[in-house]
């Protein structure tokens, strides 16, 4: 047996290796195929082999000649085998091969999953990166699915090279396995903070690709993101990040203006050109997002400029080509600022790099005005003739025409140039572009009226000199102008100066050469054309030039009846036919003009290109239903669209106008004009018509002579369209001339000032009036066309999927966690499986596991649709809970004289438990958004509406609090409140400054509300918690309170106090009295005695309710205790007022010193180590509700965060206001919770835990 | 994401493939061709940048090259890379490749185009850039390569040894068409850190 192995070893050193199969290939140029052949057959008996280490040479072997475009699948199974080695050096090759030939449909790749696993939980690191890298490549659906709990685990692995892989490979995992990103989120951002530089560069890449696919789910991030780019020196990071906001401003203006400045800052300072080139581009997505908005950005648009200018001016071609592409960005909102720099964009034309060239034309685009058309344009022309290589040549056309012809020719001034220059264009030798020209023709043609004797005259100087450009037909697409020139000057004859000189251009025997839908046009034509001739010699009592006519056409159509093409024949044949009659009636001399030019009366309408789908289908009319019976076989299914299609093209628009009937043609004239009148449709030439001509047969198949004339040709006769440049920049000279005169005049008249600048000033846009009076008419559309939006996303995006709102599971669970049907798959039965089999991992075994598996995966899918059932269920359950809870506030809150402490404890828990954490999250972003001041300031702000009765007695209408009308209603519906939050928000940016004239101002009004409720929550240094409960309550009057910690100053809190004003008085003079304890004070404003009431700073009117917020410093905090209060008001009714008073208790509980903090599961790691910390525990019996309600009302009411959870285990945290850190760790079986808890503070701790008992034993 | 990561030389030959989205292997072989018949026309002195490549990509899809003596590296990317970083990037890759066969020229790529994979592995994962740290990279490269030797042993050495008589077989291959001139117009960029 040893022996064996050793033999083994020995006669594996003389087979071929990676550099020998090399070395073979390289000395085999001849016959390369024919050696590769044979060391396929080679490795095929290496891999036949037990031995592994020769399989994974043979590996190697194949994954070389993959790379050379072998295909390597069949060794997919020794691929796995090879993988599957204990040793490292083998498993890296099988990985390798794995991510170079596998891919989702390849099948062995579901053997390879307890492979992986076993390899990402080994433990050598590097076996670990190896399967992470490989998996990276080849990772499928099942795989993402098995793999992602493990994957997730890696995530905090010990070694930030793995942690780093794992993160990075999460991206994969969710675009496999999109139900895996909810439960991932949390940890992925956690790695946003990671230590290791390489990680947290890792955790942006990866977050950074799924917000640039659905960035609105990770607007929250913002702040976070925010943090790292003004702290992070990472160059990758930075980018990465920059080029995040870039994709978010668009949907959050705020974020935009916040940006400017450290992004300004950034291309002040940063000396690494890519990164300073991400700040322009993301400055400049800033300046797009709020172009609506503000207008005072100049200074970072010109800053943006000016340094595009300066990378454009550069010699290195790179950044002169981003300085173009980053241009472009800035051309869409702020052309003002780019046109600036059209010398500099036009000196880019002339690059020697195709690239830039393309850049500079995609700029010139969106330079253009009235003024400068023509002159860009014969810039242009002028590189047209220069450039080599068809390729720039064709894009420099399709530029010059996209250029004239944009928004609706709205650039256009003088059209007899235009066309000049489409006549010039048909020059070019070899485009591809022949129908653009031609269409650009026919739709100038068609729709601007006044040009049409200009242009007739131009396509019947084109049609004469013909040969010029049929020289080489097939070869070049140019000759497809002679499509539209056919058709224009036979459509608009009556325009032509020689109508029989054009006549006989287009019956030339040479045209026999163009391609058949060509000839087509031009038969069709040519009888238009004969039409207008006998009608020109109508009036002659001579008729020989009608007649001659006549014999022309009659010598030169049979020509075309010839013809090939059937649609050339036919038309032919029938225009001859027709001819040869009228030549008869000539003859006999009958009048036949008028019945000629019938065949071609009325005036053709341009339709727009998208009418047809637009057409409203009528109600009853099924599309896809069958006309008749279904053919039995199936007939040439290609030609029937295409007939559909050929309808629509122009030369078939108008009706048969061939036959000889009289009668017929009197029928055909008179639906005609029924049809005219009802529905004029006219599909003109659209580019997919167009494709229908060109597949024509008969095209592509005549064989190519290459010819290849570098003169450019000379059209003779024809105007060049710089003759107009100059005759424009005369006639504009003129018209300003005139104006001058104009307002000289006006001036003198007036002698005013303001004329002054006019004289001076370079022409407006407006000021250019254009030559001819041009008509464009607009394309029709059919009535009630539908509206449609283009807007549709491919259905294979595979980040459709990742479209999840993440906002929600931020961090803590207390808003909407995880339901249980969202987790990752843990392995399970599967891995029971592994275990039973000894030789598991061994692949010959897992051959003979692949029917157990699919068994498995099958029930496993059923059980995962149970499972989805049920979560909808669930939901469903929560909404209607949510609506009881609601309805059971209602009721409390209508109950009068109920017990201050009960009530209070009661309307607590019923308060709904998810709503103010979402609020907290929205907020948060807000907040940040939002340019209010640091929170120290706005605590300020709490503090002085607590003291502001004092300035309130001199001053009473510069009080800074609000009146908060609606407050109450909040909290009585939290879904409510989180829209409304949202609104309230963006208004209060605009009205804050007004805001402070509104005081005591009291309004009904839905708007006015929000504004003021958005005040006073602006003041709150925390997110706003509606966990009011019920402080007393007589016949008139309603206090509601809830008490919240101060984060700046460990000793005091700040408790909220909502008046309801319940009965149809006035309510005013209220003053609010507490009996200081030793330990608890009502702050009061210096100067008053430590008995002094505070005044109430407001009037409550009938049916309104305000809020107002009071100070006390607290010593100790470890204690709950009551304060016994009072307040006094005056009611006061139209003839008499009365002094009243409310007795009430105000209860400062433990949890109300606490606040919700968040904590990284590292840093409460480390605090549980710490030792400081005093445990303690509780047990509740007998709770009934879901264990992410349970938590989400432990962090509601108790202000605590989730740390992390899993399954029904879950670590809370809060702290105090004077930084006593509270843990809790939270588990459930049954109904049966139990609560661990540590805290540097035992008493505190103790009294916490009571009051959460107390809340859970209230439901 | 990095879409694709081809190597080719002078004369369009792959020396490596790489593509982070699965195509058939004539599809790879097309777009090697391609791309190299894109990259291959342009002058030296004009941007890296590059547009078009009918195959691969598409709108978002920018080809990003340099050119080292012999050899094209050309990396395809879509808009969410930083153009200048992935330039930097191809800068690190071949100053990595530099260090690990010390002085590397072509021949390295075509014989040990296993070892190119590893090294790049480091780098790039599954189209996304991992590191960008040359140090880092070539650490954890070195220690790989390590832990192969150690696994080889003792067996591994009669392997090595007739490598090396074969070897010397090699025709004398010029070792000079290295990456001599690797300064070619590098960008003002500070190196990533």
């Amino acid at each position: 047996m040893a022996l064996k192995i050793v033999k083994g070893s020995i006669d594996r050193i003389f087979d071929k290796n990676l550099q020998d199969l090399v070395r073979g290939i390289r000395n085999h140029k001849e016959d390369e195929a024919k050696y590769i052949s044979t060391c396929i057959d080679e490795i095929k008996q290496e891999l036949k082999q037990d031995n592994i280490a020769v399989k994974a040479n043979a590996v190697c072997k194949l994954t070389y000649l993959q790379m050379l475009g072998y295909d390597v699948s069949w060794a997919a199974f020794n691929i796995v085998e090879v993988m599957s080695s204990s040793k490292f050096t083998y498993k890296r090759i099988g990985y390798l091969a794995a991510s170079q030939c596998f891919h989702e449909s390849t099948d062995v790749i579901m053997l390879t999953t307890n492979q992986i696993r076993k390899d990402l939980s080994s433990p050598n690191q590097y076996d670990t990166g190896v399967a992470l890298t490989g998996l990276s490549c080849f990772v499928t659906p099942d795989l993402a699915r098995d793999l992602a709990n493990d994957i997730m685990t890696l995530m905090s692995h010990t070694k930030p090279y793995i942690r780093k892989k794992a993160v990075l490979i999460m991206y994969k995992v969710f675009l496999k396995y999109p139900e895996s990103l909810r439960p991932a989120f949390p940890r992925l951002k956690e790695k946003l903070e990671d230590p290791d530089p390489g990680v947290q560069s890792a955790a942006v890449n990866v977050i950074c690709e799924l917000a640039r696919r659905n960035p609105k789910n990770y607007l929250s991030l913002a702040p976070l993101f925010f943090k790292l780019m003004t702290s992070s020196t990472n160059n990758w990071v930075l980018i990465k990040i920059i080029k995040l906001f870039g994709a978010l401003t668009p949907l959050e203006p705020r974020l935009g203006k916040k940006l400017i400045e450290p992004l300004t800052n950034l291309i002040h300072s940063t000396s690494a050109m890519s990164l300073l080139y991400e700040c322009v581009n993301t400055v400049i997505a800033v300046l797009i997002s709020l172009s609506s908005g503000m207008p005072n950005h100049s200074a970072s648009i010109q800053l943006c400029v000016q340094k595009l200018r300066i990378l454009i001016e550069d010699s290195d071609q790179n950044l002169k080509y981003l300085g173009l592409l980053a241009m472009s960005k800035i051309l869409k909102t702020h052309p003002k600022s780019v046109q600036s720099h059209k010398d500099l964009i036009l000196q880019c034309l002339d690059d020697k790099d195709e690239s830039i060239r393309l850049r500079a034309l995609d700029l010139l685009y969106g330079m253009v005005s009235k003024k400068n058309l023509m002159e860009i344009v014969k810039k242009l022309m002028l590189h047209v003739d220069k450039a080599e290589g068809t390729t720039y040549r064709d894009e420099l056309l399709t530029k010059i025409i996209d250029i004239c012809s944009q928004s609706n020719y709205q650039y256009i001034t003088n059209f007899e140039w235009y066309i000049s220059i489409l006549v010039e264009l048909t020059r070019l030798e070899g485009t591809r572009h022949g129908h653009l020209i031609a269409s650009q023709m026919l739709d100038v043609a068609i729709r601007v009226k006044a040009i049409r004797a200009f242009a007739v005259a131009q396509m019947a100087t084109l049609l004469d000199n013909a040969h010029l450009l049929t020289g080489n037909t097939q070869r070049n697409g140019i000759c497809e102008v002679l499509y539209a020139a056919a058709w224009i000057c036979g459509e608009f004859s009556e325009h032509l100066e020689n109508p029989m000189q054009t006549l006989e251009a287009m019956l030339r025997p040479k045209v026999a050469t163009l391609p058949g839908h060509i000839q087509a046009v031009y038969v069709q034509n040519a009888a238009k054309l004969f039409a207008t001739v006998l009608k020109g010699e109508e009036g002659n009592t001579d008729g020989t030039a009608a007649q001659e006519a006549s014999q022309l056409m009659i010598d030169r159509l049979p020509l075309f009846v010839q013809s090939a093409n059937l649609e050339v024949q036919e038309r032919a044949s029938c225009i001859l036919q027709l001819v040869k009659y009228i030549q008869k009636l000539q003859q006999k001399d009958v009048e036949v003009a008028e019945e000629v030019n019938a065949l071609f009366a009325g005036e053709l309408n341009p339709v727009a290109p998208k009418a047809q789908k637009k057409v409203p289908v009528p109600e009853g009319l099924d599309l896809d239903a069958w006309i008749n019976e279904p053919p039995s076989e199936s007939e040439s299914e290609d030609e029937q669209p295409k007939a559909i299609f050929a309808k629509e093209e122009p030369k078939h628009s108008r009706p048969r106008h061939t036959e000889v009937d009289e009668k017929e043609l009197a029928r055909r004239r008179e639906a005609r004009k029924q049809e005219q009148a009802n529905n004029p449709f006219y599909i003109k030439a659209s580019p997919s018509s167009q494709k229908v001509y060109q597949e024509a047969p008969g095209v592509e198949h005549i064989p190519v002579v290459q010819i290849d004339l570098n003169v450019p040709l000379k059209v003779p006769g024809l105007p060049m369209s710089d003759q107009y440049v100059k005759m424009e920049e005369e006639r504009r000279q003129k018209e300003r001339a005139e104006k001058k005169k104009k307002e000289k005049k006006k001036r003198k008249e007036k002698r005013s000032g303001r004329g002054k600048k006019h004289d001076s000033a370079p022409e407006s846009e407006e000021d250019i009036t254009p030559a001819h009076m041009v008509d464009i008419v607009t394309e029709e559309m059919p009535e009630n066309a539908l509206p449609s939006d283009d807007d549709e996303r491919d259905p294979t995006d595979p980040h459709k999927a990742l479209d999840i709102d993440l906002d929600n599971l931020m961090e803590s669970a207390g808003r909407r966690p995880l339901a249980d049907s969202e987790k990752l798959p843990v392995r399970s039965h599967r891995a029971a499986e592994a275990q039973k089999s000894p030789t598991d991992g061994e692949t010959e075994n897992a051959t003979l596991q692949e029917p157990k598996k699919k068994s498995s995966k099958e029930k496993r899918e059923k059980k995962k649709d149970k499972e989805r059932d049920r979560k909808k269920s669930k939901e469903e359950k929560k909404k209607k809970k949510h609506k009881h809870e609601d309805k059971e506030e209602d009721l409390l809150g209508g109950q009068a004289d109920e017990p201050v402490l009960q009530s209070e404890e009661t309307s607590q828990v019923a308060d709904p438990p998810t709503s103010s954490s979402t609020t907290a999250e929205v907020s948060d972003l807000d907040f940040w958004l939002s340019n209010a001041p640091v929170p120290s300031n706005t605590q300020e702000a709490a503090t002085v509406a607590a003291a502001a009765p004092e300035p309130s007695v001199t001053a009473p209408d510069s009080e800074p609090d609000e009146p908060k009308d609606t407050e109450m209603e909040e909290t009585k519906s939290s879904k409510h409140k989180k829209k409304k939050q949202k609104k309230e928000k963006e208004e209060k940016e605009k009205k804050k400054k007004k805001k402070h004239h509104h005081h005591h101002h009291h309004s009904d009004g839905a708007g006015e509300e929000s504004v003021q409720n958005g005040t006073v929550e602006e003041e709150e240094p925390l997110p706003p918690m509606s966990n009011y409960c019920l402080l007393a309550e007589n016949s008139y009057i309603k206090m509601v309170y809830d008490i919240q910690g101060n984060l700046q100053d460990g000793s005091q809190v700040v408790v909220s106090v909502i008046f309801e004003n319940k009965c149809n008085s006035f309510l005013k003079s209220m003053e609010f009295n507490v009996l200081d304890s030793l330990n608890s004070k009502l702050q009061r404003p210096e100067g008053s005695g430590p008995h002094d009431g505070l005044v109430v700073p407001f009037q409550l009117p009938p049916g309104v309710s305000n809020e107002a917020r009071f100070v006390f410093t607290v010593q100790s905090i470890v204690m709950p205790q009551k304060l016994k209060g009072t307040l006094t008001f005056i009611v006061k009714n139209e003839d008499d007022s009365t002094h009243e008073k409310l007795d009430f208790k105000l209860h400062f509980t433990c949890t109300s010193y606490l606040i919700t903090t968040p904590c990284y599961s590292d840093a409460f790691a480390k605090l549980l180590e710490s030792g400081d910390l005093k445990s303690s525990s509780i047990r509740l019996e007998g709770v009934n509700m879901p264990f992410h309600h349970l938590l989400a009302r432990i962090c509601f009411h108790h202000h605590f965060s989730v740390v992390e959870r899993i399954d029904s285990c879950a670590s809370m945290y809060s702290r105090s206001i004077q930084g006593h850190h509270v843990c809790l760790l939270v588990k459930t079986s049954a109904q049966t919770v139990s609560i661990d808890a540590k805290c540097d503070e035992p008493t505190l701790l103790g009294n916490v835990l009571d009051e959460i008992k107390q809340t859970f034993s209230q439901c | 994401m990095i879409k694709a990561i081809l190597i080719f030389n002078n004369h369009g030959k792959p020396r490596l493939s790489k593509f982070y989205e699965h195509y058939n292997e004539d599809t790879e072989q097309q777009i090697i061709r391609e791309t190299f018949h894109l990259v291959s026309k342009r002058d030296e002195n004009v941007c890296n940048f590059l547009e078009g490549g009918l195959l691969i990509g598409g709108l978002d899809y920018k080809l990003i090259y340099r050119h080292y003596a012999t050899l094209y590296f050309v990396f395809c990317v879509d808009s969410s890379e930083s153009e200048l970083g992935i330039l930097d990037l191809i800068q690190v890759f071949v100053e990595t490749l530099d260090k690990c066969f010390e002085n590397v020229c072509e021949l390295d790529l075509i014989f040990h185009v296993d070892k190119v994979h590893h090294i790049l592995a480091e780098m790039v994962m599954g189209g996304m850039v991992l590191e960008t740290n040359m140090n880092e990279i070539i650490t954890q490269v070195d220690a790989q390569n390590k832990m192969e030797k150690s696994e080889a042993g003792i067996a591994g050495a009669p392997a090595r040894a007739v490598s090396a008589v074969k070897n010397m077989n090699l025709p004398e291959m010029p070792k000079n068409i290295n990456i001599g001139d690797i300064s070619i117009k590098v960008p003002n960029l500070p190196s990533f850190k």
